[in-house]
C-alpha cells in the first residue's frame, strides 16, 4: 500500500534527467523531494504522473510505477488522472477564468463529453475551495489574485480532482513566508484527510518543518530517502549541495533547523554518483 | 461561380426592400446585445466585457442554457427575416407557407415564381451563410484555444486560401476529386505549411504563426488566382474575387448540404470537446495531468478544423475574420469557458453571416459586394485591437 517506483529513468534529446530511480512513499505521508536545480525532482513528479509525453524535446522514459498496488503508467490517462494530481510549478494562463472556473477544471477527468455540472461535482469544487480557504474568493478572476492565492487555486484544483496521491512542484516558489508556510500547511491538511503528498521543494527547511519523509535527488539518481532526521544530516546534505551545513532546533516547533555555511572550493568532496 | 440574379421589380430603382436591410442589420445587432447580455431582460448596467478593467474582477454570472436559447431564437428569427429582404417583396408569412408547402404541410403554396425566389434562391443562400458563418467561428475558436494563439483564424492562418486553391483545382482542372475532399486536403496542406514554417523560425508564436500563414494565404491565394486567369474562359476576375475574398452568390441545395453535413458531423464533433479544450487552461502539462491525452487531441482537433474549413469554403470561397471576431466577441459576453463559448460562437457566427451576407447583397443592389470585403472591413480592426490588447498585456 505505498507508492513504489522500480528502474524510473528519462531522457531528453540523448541527455540523462533521470537514472535508474527506485523510490517508496509510505501512504497517508507528505515526503519531500529534494535535489539541486536539475536533479531530476519535476522530471520524477511527471514520471508519476504520467505526463512525461507532453514535454518538449525528444524524450524516452522507463520504469513502473506502481501505486496501491495499480500500475499507473499502464491505465488511461482518464483514469489515472482520477487517480494522481500533478499541481505543476508556477502554471499560467492568458485565460480569463473565475477562481470557480480554474478549481472546477479539476473534475475534467470525471465528466463524461457532454454533461453538464453534477451535484458531485459542485460538491467537490466547493469542497475544494473550502480546504484551501478560497470560499470568499470563489467569483474573483483569477488574474486578479496574488501569488499565494494563485497556487492555492492550484491546490483547490488538485483536491477537487479527488485523486488519493497529490504531486506538487515547488508550490512556495516565489512566495512570501507566510504564503509559503500556508501553502505547506494546506498539504499536510490534505495529507490528514487521506491522501498521499509528494512535494518537491527547493528550500530544505521548509522540507524540515513539514514532511515527515525526505528523498534527496542528485543529478537523476536517488542519495537518500527516509525519515527527515536521517536524511537531512550534514554527512548526506553536504558532498550533494557543496554546503557546510549545521543542524539546530526550532525554539518553538522543535522541528530540525538547518544553517549553511559555504564550502570553499579546494574543500568540497567528490559528489557520489 | 456564377452570380445568381433575382427577377427584380422595377428594374434598377432600388426599391424599399433593400434600404430596410441594413435598418434590420442593426436592429437585429440590437437584439443580439441585449439578448446575449442581459438574458433576464433588466439590469442595463451589468457588467458585459466583465474582468479586466473592473477593479474588483467579478463577473455576474449568467445562465448558460438561457443564452443558448436565446441565441438559437435569435438565429431563427434572422433566417426568416433575412429571406425577406430582397428586389422582391417576400414576407416573412410567405417564406413560412413556401417552406411548409415543400415540407408536405399542405398550406396555401406560393405563385411558382415566388417559391422559387424563396426556396430555390434565397433559402439555400441564408441556410448556406449560417453554416458556413457556424462553421468558421467555430474553427477559429478551436484553434485560438488548441494554439493559445488569441490571433488563430482559419484565413489568417493560410487554411481558407489552401480550401479554396484545393477547390479551385478540382472546378476548373477537372481533377477527379470530390469538392469538399479537394478543399479539406487544401486546407490540411496550408496548416502543415503554416506550423512547419512557423515552427522552422523558432517557438510557435503567435505573431510567429501569423507571419507564416500569411506566407502560405498569399502563395495559395496567387496559385488560386493563376488557375483561374490561366484556365477561365471569360469572367475569371469576378471569379478569382469571389474566391479570394469569398462569396454566397453561388449557393445552392448542394451548398447547403455539403457546408451543412460538415458543420453536422465535424461542428458537432469540436463543439462537444469543449470540457477537453478547457483543460488546455494552464498549458500541456496540466492538461495531461487532467486525463487529456494531449497529442491525440491536439491532433484530433486540428484534422477537425481542417476539414471543417474545407467544407466550409467549398462553398463559399474564403470569407475572413469570422473565425477570428466572432469567438473574441463571444468570449467578451459570456468569458472563456468553452463548453459554453463554443456552440455559442456558432450561433453567433451563423446569425452574423447571415446579416453580412444579407447586407453584401442588398446594399448596393442590383450589384453585389463580396461578402468577404465586408467581414474584412469589421475583422481588420477587431485584429488590430486584439494586437493592442496583447501588447498592452505584455
Amino acid at each position: 500500500m505505498t507508492l513504489e517506483v522500480r528502474g524510473g529513468a528519462w531522457r531528453v534529446d540523448g541527455t540523462v534527467v533521470l537514472d535508474d530511480v527506485d523510490l517508496t512513499v509510505p501512504v497517508g505521508t507528505v515526503t519531500g523531494l529534494l535535489g539541486p536545480n536539475g536533479s531530476g525532482k519535476s522530471t520524477l513528479l511527471r514520471l508519476v504522473a504520467g505526463v512525461g509525453g507532453s514535454l518538449p524535446g525528444r524524450a524516452s522514459g522507463a520504469g513502473t510505477v506502481r501505486w496501491r498496488g495499480v500500475d499507473l503508467l499502464a491505465l488511461r490517462p482518464r483514469d489515472r488522472a482520477r487517480r494522481v494530481a500533478l499541481v505543476e510549478q508556477d502554471a499560467r494562463t492568458e485565460v480569463d477564468l473565475s477562481v470557480r472556473d480554474a478549481v472546477a477544471l479539476g473534475r475534467t477527468p470525471h465528466r463524461s463529453r457532454w454533461a453538464v455540472d453534477s451535484a458531485a461535482d459542485v460538491a467537490a469544487v466547493d469542497a475544494a475551495l473550502a480546504a484551501v480557504e478560497l470560499t470568499a474568493l470563489a467569483d474573483r478572476r483569477f488574474g486578479t489574485l496574488s501569488g499565494g492565492e494563485r497556487q492555492r487555486v492550484h491546490l483547490a484544483r488538485a483536491l477537487a480532482q479527488e485523486a488519493d496521491l497529490l504531486l506538487l512542484d515547488e508550490p512556495t516558489n516565489h512566495l512570501d513566508i507566510q504564503a509559503q508556510l500556508t501553502a505547506l500547511r494546506l498539504v499536510q491538511g490534505s495529507a490528514g484527510a487521506g491522501s498521499t503528498a509528494v512535494v518537491a521543494l527547493h528550500d530544505l527547511n521548509l522540507a524540515a518543518a513539514h514532511c515527515d519523509h525526505v528523498v534527496l535527488l542528485s543529478r537523476g539518481r536517488v542519495v537518500a530517502a527516509g525519515p527527515v532526521a536521517d536524511v537531512l544530516v550534514p554527512e548526506v546534505i553536504d558532498p550533494v549541495y557543496g554546503v557546510t551545513t549545521t543542524v539546530l532546533r526550532h525554539p518553538v516547533t522543535d522541528r530540525p533547523v538547518l544553517a549553511f555555511a559555504a564550502t570553499s572550493p579546494s574543500a568540497l568532496p567528490s559528489v557520489p554518483a | 461561380m456564377t452570380q445568381t440574379t433575382e427577377p427584380r421589380r422595377g428594374g434598377t430603382r432600388p426599391g424599399p426592400a433593400p434600404a430596410r436591410a441594413p435598418a434590420a442589420d442593426r436592429a437585429a445587432d440590437r437584439t443580439e446585445t441585449r439578448d446575449v447580455a442581459h438574458p433576464a431582460g433588466g439590469q442595463p448596467d451589468a457588467p458585459v466585457a466583465g474582468a479586466p478593467g473592473r477593479p474588483d474582477g467579478r463577473r455576474r454570472p449568467v445562465s448558460a442554457p438561457a443564452l443558448l436559447v436565446g441565441a438559437a431564437l435569435l438565429l431563427v428569427a434572422s433566417v426568416v427575416l433575412a429571406i425577406t429582404v430582397g428586389p422582391a417583396q417576400i414576407s416573412a408569412v410567405e417564406v413560412w407557407r413556401s417552406v411548409a408547402s415543400h415540407a408536405g404541410l399542405g398550406t396555401t403554396p406560393l405563385t411558382e415564381l415566388r417559391d422559387a425566389i424563396v426556396f430555390d434562391m434565397r433559402l439555400p443562400r441564408v441556410l448556406t451563410a449560417g453554416a458556413v458563418g457556424a462553421g468558421l467561428a467555430l474553427a477559429g475558436a478551436v484553434m485560438q484555444s488548441l494554439t493559445r494563439n488569441p490571433l488563430a483564424d482559419p484565413y489568417l492562418l493560410g487554411l481558407s486560401s489552401g480550401a479554396s486553391l484545393g477547390a479551385v483545382g478540382v472546378l476548373v482542372l477537372g481533377v477527379g476529386v470530390a469538392l469538399p475532399a479537394a478543399a479539406f486536403l487544401g486546407a490540411t496542406g496550408a496548416l502543415v505549411a503554416t506550423l512547419t514554417l512557423a515552427g522552422s523560425l523558432g517557438a510557435l508564436t503567435p505573431t510567429r504563426t501569423v507571419l507564416a500563414g500569411l506566407a502560405v494565404a498569399q502563395l495559395c491565394a496567387a496559385a488560386t488566382s493563376f488557375v483561374i486567369f490561366w484556365s477561365s474562359t471569360g469572367d475569371s476576375y469576378r471569379e478569382i474575387l469571389s474566391w479570394l475574398m469569398g462569396s454566397l452568390g453561388g449557393a445552392t441545395w448542394t451548398s447547403v448540404l455539403i457546408a451543412g453535413a460538415a458543420l453536422l458531423v465535424v461542428g458537432t464533433m469540436l463543439a462537444s470537446a469543449g470540457g477537453t479544450l478547457d483543460a488546455f487552461a494552464f498549458g500541456d502539462t496540466s492538461a495531461a495531468a487532467l486525463g487529456v491525452d494531449v497529442r491525440r487531441t491536439r491532433w484530433v482537433m486540428l484534422t477537425g478544423v481542417a476539414l471543417l474549413t474545407g467544407g466550409m469554403v467549398a462553398v463559399s470561397g474564403s470569407i475572413g475574420f469570422i473565425g477570428l471576431v466572432l469567438p473574441h466577441a463571444t468570449r467578451l459576453l459570456v468569458g472563456a469557458r468553452h463548453r459554453l463559448l463554443l456552440p455559442l460562437s456558432a450561433l453567433a457566427g451563423a446569425t452574423f453571416l447571415i446579416w453580412a451576407d444579407t447586407l453584401a447583397r442588398s446594399v448596393f443592389a442590383p450589384r453585389e459586394l463580396p461578402v468577404g470585403v465586408l467581414t474584412a472591413f469589421i475583422g481588420a480592426p477587431v485584429f488590430a485591437w486584439i494586437l493592442r490588447r496583447r501588447r498592452a498585456a505584455s
